[in-house]
């Protein structure tokens, strides 16, 4: 049994190589072919084949092997790489993503699922033509295998790996067999030889039969990558010497193996023979050598075979130009570590609890007129804000990742559509909060499609009006004033604001005989049921949409606007909190209780009494000949407390819905560190948490299009029921 | 658990039954270097093992090495097909070089070079 968290960092390895390996594609499917990116495309597909081997996932083998096949001859020439042919990939890219899902959530794949990777693995099997190339067995010809280092090279060496392995003398009481391993490479090609030492058994007397004392010298055929092997002995690696050369190494590699290994250098010499890594020619050289370069510094046997030609030089350069990577990537690698989201969740929460304390503490500094208490606690708040906003910052992570997701978007819906749109990507390297980066998805998407479907033109269109076929769409993100600005633009016809008038008229959204502005007058298309589009499409026209995004948009408390200029195209900008957990509050005091609500939600606040009138109903007040529906939080939440002489209203706005709250004071602005509210509490949708004042009290933070809902469900029973009575 | 007869007789015979494995490595050490102090000439039947591991493995180059430096003769036969898959993937047939079913180039025919 494999155990879960091997498991989960699997799908996660695998689910980071695919979003390597999908934009991969997708610069190959535009571009012409670059062996960098079908080299990266083959070894996403490669790893991943390896490590599922590992665990045992054999469709998830089976599947990647075909496609593996193919790029393999993709690399080595004999099949291009068309557009077609990424197309292809992509959807396999695609079946690979869903694969991994269920082994993820642990089920099986459907039936369906099934024979549509079997569809596709016929497919891809197509493009071998007859030779359709088989599992690896044990006679598959080495010749068939394609690496780097073996490229335009006929030169004497070995097609081989040579994997050497000495394993410590707690390998057995770990549990462990070190011929499972060699099983284990088994399922990645061929052990053509194996050899087991036997040299580091001592004499009977001091052996200990529950230590190990074995090595191996494995010449391994494969067309995996070093990862792949390598990740073979993870379990082993603290206490296990591992030295893995790839095919064709450099002479001066095996040299410095022999060094490296424990055995006597003629004995190590004669096991690497014996593998067939090396001719006896070969390793005579390398001893001769050995021998003349004793006391000087080693000199690079690479070059001293390119001279004597054993070796070509472009072999020498791409093992060296490989080590190099593999180098880097170990070294980037090290610099971050992979953190349980829920770790940081805590770590946020923890933070939140030391600022609520901290503000207490200050306030009994203050009251307690200590001058030196008040001065250390002021150095421990900024000491607290400081650790807020590093560990606010912890939570932050790159927009790039998101953005990258639409180059598969636009593909497809350019495909769709049959227009030819760029999508050209800037600021994304700007950081928001990871939440609010999973839940901007969806609106962006909306925002995307809806670009391309009424925004970009048809290519003759275009044309006639003198811009290049091709349409271009903008994702831009940047940081403004405490917020993240995220930017969709486009170079297509923009908002006819004629149109848009005309037909919010004809919905009755506005009265004729106003005059707006433009800014008012596109913000009209977020509206519910608008929409100017000619034709319904597939992808948008229908008139839900904008809306929803809008809406999407103000539930992470963020904001929405659109600039357009007509017949050069138009830009949509959303305005987000840089994060969740912490929101500028507006308190307010009802009885004996506080009240948080959030600020940018308030309009304005006024006197119930001298500016606002009820007209009677207890329903509605007549705000400046505005009909405002309001609300006594008193009555809404049954506070207790004396009653105030002068009450005061809240007006709050949610999308296009104003309303009053009555409340008995006004506080002012508040820091609120956001706590959600227990289970107990989910079925009360006018509160969306709480946060503790510095006093230790605790302050609910009104949720206001809950609120407002809840009015709104509670006026229509009334009225029914106003109705019915009637009657 | 591995059960272990030796007989007395001029030509020892060990049967080894059941695990030659690591769990059982530390008692049958024992039993094997007082099984080959006690002979001349030991016959080590191995046709009853039912599982074999690397660590078992050590343990028969370790007697088997044990018989070539006291200069005792040592055979091992009935290989279990268990003990015969092993010595198969280790390539160490030809060190213990007794005859089995299948043939192995022998790895220390590299020091013809």
């Amino acid at each position: 049994m494999i155990p879960d968290e091997y498991l989960q960092s699997f799908v996660i390895e695998c689910r980071e190589l695919l979003e390597a390996m999908e934009e991969a594609l997708l610069i190959v499917e535009q571009a012409a072919e670059d062996p960098e990116i079908i080299n990266a495309i083959f070894r996403a597909a490669h790893t991943i084949k390896g490590s599922a081997g590992m665990f045992g996932l054999d469709p998830i083998v089976a599947f990647t092997h075909a496609a593996e096949s193919v790029l393999d001859q993709v690399r080595s020439g004999d099949i291009a790489m068309t557009s077609a042919l990424a197309a292809l990939f992509i959807e396999a890219h695609d079946h690979l993503i869903l694969l991994i899902g269920h082994v993820a959530d642990g089920s099986e794949p459907s039936g369906e699922t099934d024979t549509h990777g079997q569809a596709l693995i016929k497919q891809l099997e197509a493009y071998l033509g007859g030779a359709a190339v088989a599992e690896p067995s044990a006679d598959m010809p080495t010749i068939h295998q394609s690496t780097v280092e073996r490229e335009e090279s006929d030169a004497v060496g070995t097609d081989h790996w040579h994997i050497s392995l000495r394993f410590g003398t707690e390998v057995f009481r770990n549990g462990m067999d070190p011929f499972s391993f060699v099983r284990c490479l088994s399922s990645l090609g061929t052990v053509v030889q194996l050899v087991t030492l036997i040299d580091a058994i001592p004499p009977a007397q001091e052996m200990d039969p529950e230590s190990c004392y074995l090595g191996f010298e494995i010449s391994f055929s494969s067309a995996a990558d070093k990862v792949a092997i390598d990740a073979i002995f993870n379990f082993v690696r603290s206490d296990c010497l591992i030295r893995i050369l790839p095919p064709r190494s450099k002479i001066s590699e095996y040299q410095r193996l022999i060094l490296d290994l424990p055995e006597e250098e003629m004995r190590l010499g004669e096991i690497l023979v014996n593998c067939g890594t090396l001719t006896p020619e070969e390793l005579d050289h390398i001893l001769r050598l050995q021998a003349e370069h004793g006391d000087e510094p080693p000199r690079r046997i690479g070059e001293v075979l390119v001279e004597q030609q054993l070796v070509s030089p472009p072999v020498v350069e791409a093992a060296l130009e490989k080590q190099k990577q593999v180098k880097e990537n170990k070294k980037a690698e090290a610099n971050l570590i992979r953190v349980d989201a829920d770790k940081l969740d805590e770590l946020i929460n923890l933070v939140g609890e030391l600022i609520i304390a901290g503000a207490g503490t200050n306030l009994i500094a203050r009251r307690a007129h200590m001058a030196d208490l008040t001065e250390s606690t002021a150095t421990l708040s900024r000491l607290v804000e400081e650790v807020r906003d590093s560990a606010l910052a912890l939570r932050m992570v790159q927009i790039g990742g998101t953005f990258n997701r639409f180059q598969r978007v636009v593909r497809d819906v350019s495909k769709e559509l049959g227009k030819d749109v760029d999508l050209v990507i800037s600021g994304g390297d700007t950081e928001l909060d990871k939440t609010v980066v999973e839940k901007i998805g969806d609106p962006l998407t909306h925002l995307v499609r809806n670009s391309m479907d009424h925004g970009i033109e048809s290519a003759e269109l275009r044309l006639a009006r003198g811009k290049p076929a091709k349409g271009t769409l903008k994702l831009n993100a940047y940081h403004d004033a405490g917020s993240i600005v995220i930017e969709v633009s486009d170079d297509g016809g923009g908002l006819n604001k004629e149109k848009i008038l005309s037909k919010a008229i004809e919905r009755g959204l506005i009265s004729a005989d106003v005059s707006l502005t433009d800014k008012e007058i596109y913000k009209l298309i977020f509206e519910a049921g608008f929409s100017t589009a000619d034709t319904v499409s597939n992808l948008s026209g229908r008139g839900v949409g904008m809306d929803v995004v809008r809406r999407n948009i103000q539930a992470l408390r963020g904001s929405i606007d659109l600039d357009s200029i007509e017949g050069q195209g138009s830009t949509i900008r959303i305005r987000l909190p840089l994060t969740l957990a912490i929101i500028e509050g507006f308190m307010v005091g009802v009885g004996n209780a506080a009240y948080v609500i959030p600020l940018d939600m308030v309009v304005e606040c006024i006197e119930l009494r001298a500016w606002a009138s009820d007209e009677g109903d207890g329903q509605y007040l007549n705000l400046r000949g505005e009909v405002l529906p309001y609300r006594r939080l008193r009555d809404h939440f049954d506070s207790e407390g004396d009653m105030v002489q002068r009450e005061n209203v809240v007006v709050v706005r949610y999308g296009e819905h104003k309303a009053g709250l009555v409340v008995d004071k006004l506080m002012g602005e508040f820091q609120t560190v956001i706590k959600p509210l227990g289970k107990l509490f989910k079925s009360e949708k006018s509160i969306g948490g709480f946060t503790i004042l510095g006093s230790g009290e605790v302050a609910l933070i009104v949720d206001v299009p809950g609120l407002m809902g809840q009015i709104e469900v509670e006026k229509g029973t009334v009225e029914r029921a106003g109705t019915v009575a009637a009657r | 658990m591995a059960d272990v007869n030796t007989k007395n007789q001029p030509n020892g015979r060990i049967v080894i039954d059941g695990e030659l494995t690591i769990y059982t490595a530390l008692e049958l050490k024992d039993t094997l270097l007082a099984g080959l102090s006690a002979t001349e000439e030991l016959e080590l039947d191995l046709s009853a093992v039912g599982e074999f591991d690397a660590a078992g493995l050590q343990l028969l180059v370790m007697i088997k090495q044990e018989a070539l430096a006291l200069g005792k003769r040592l055979r091992f036969t009935g290989h279990s097909p268990v003990v015969l898959d092993l010595l198969d993937l280790s390539g160490l047939a030809g060190f213990f070089g007794d005859p089995l079913l299948f043939v192995r180039k022998a790895t220390d025919e590299g020091k013809a070079l």
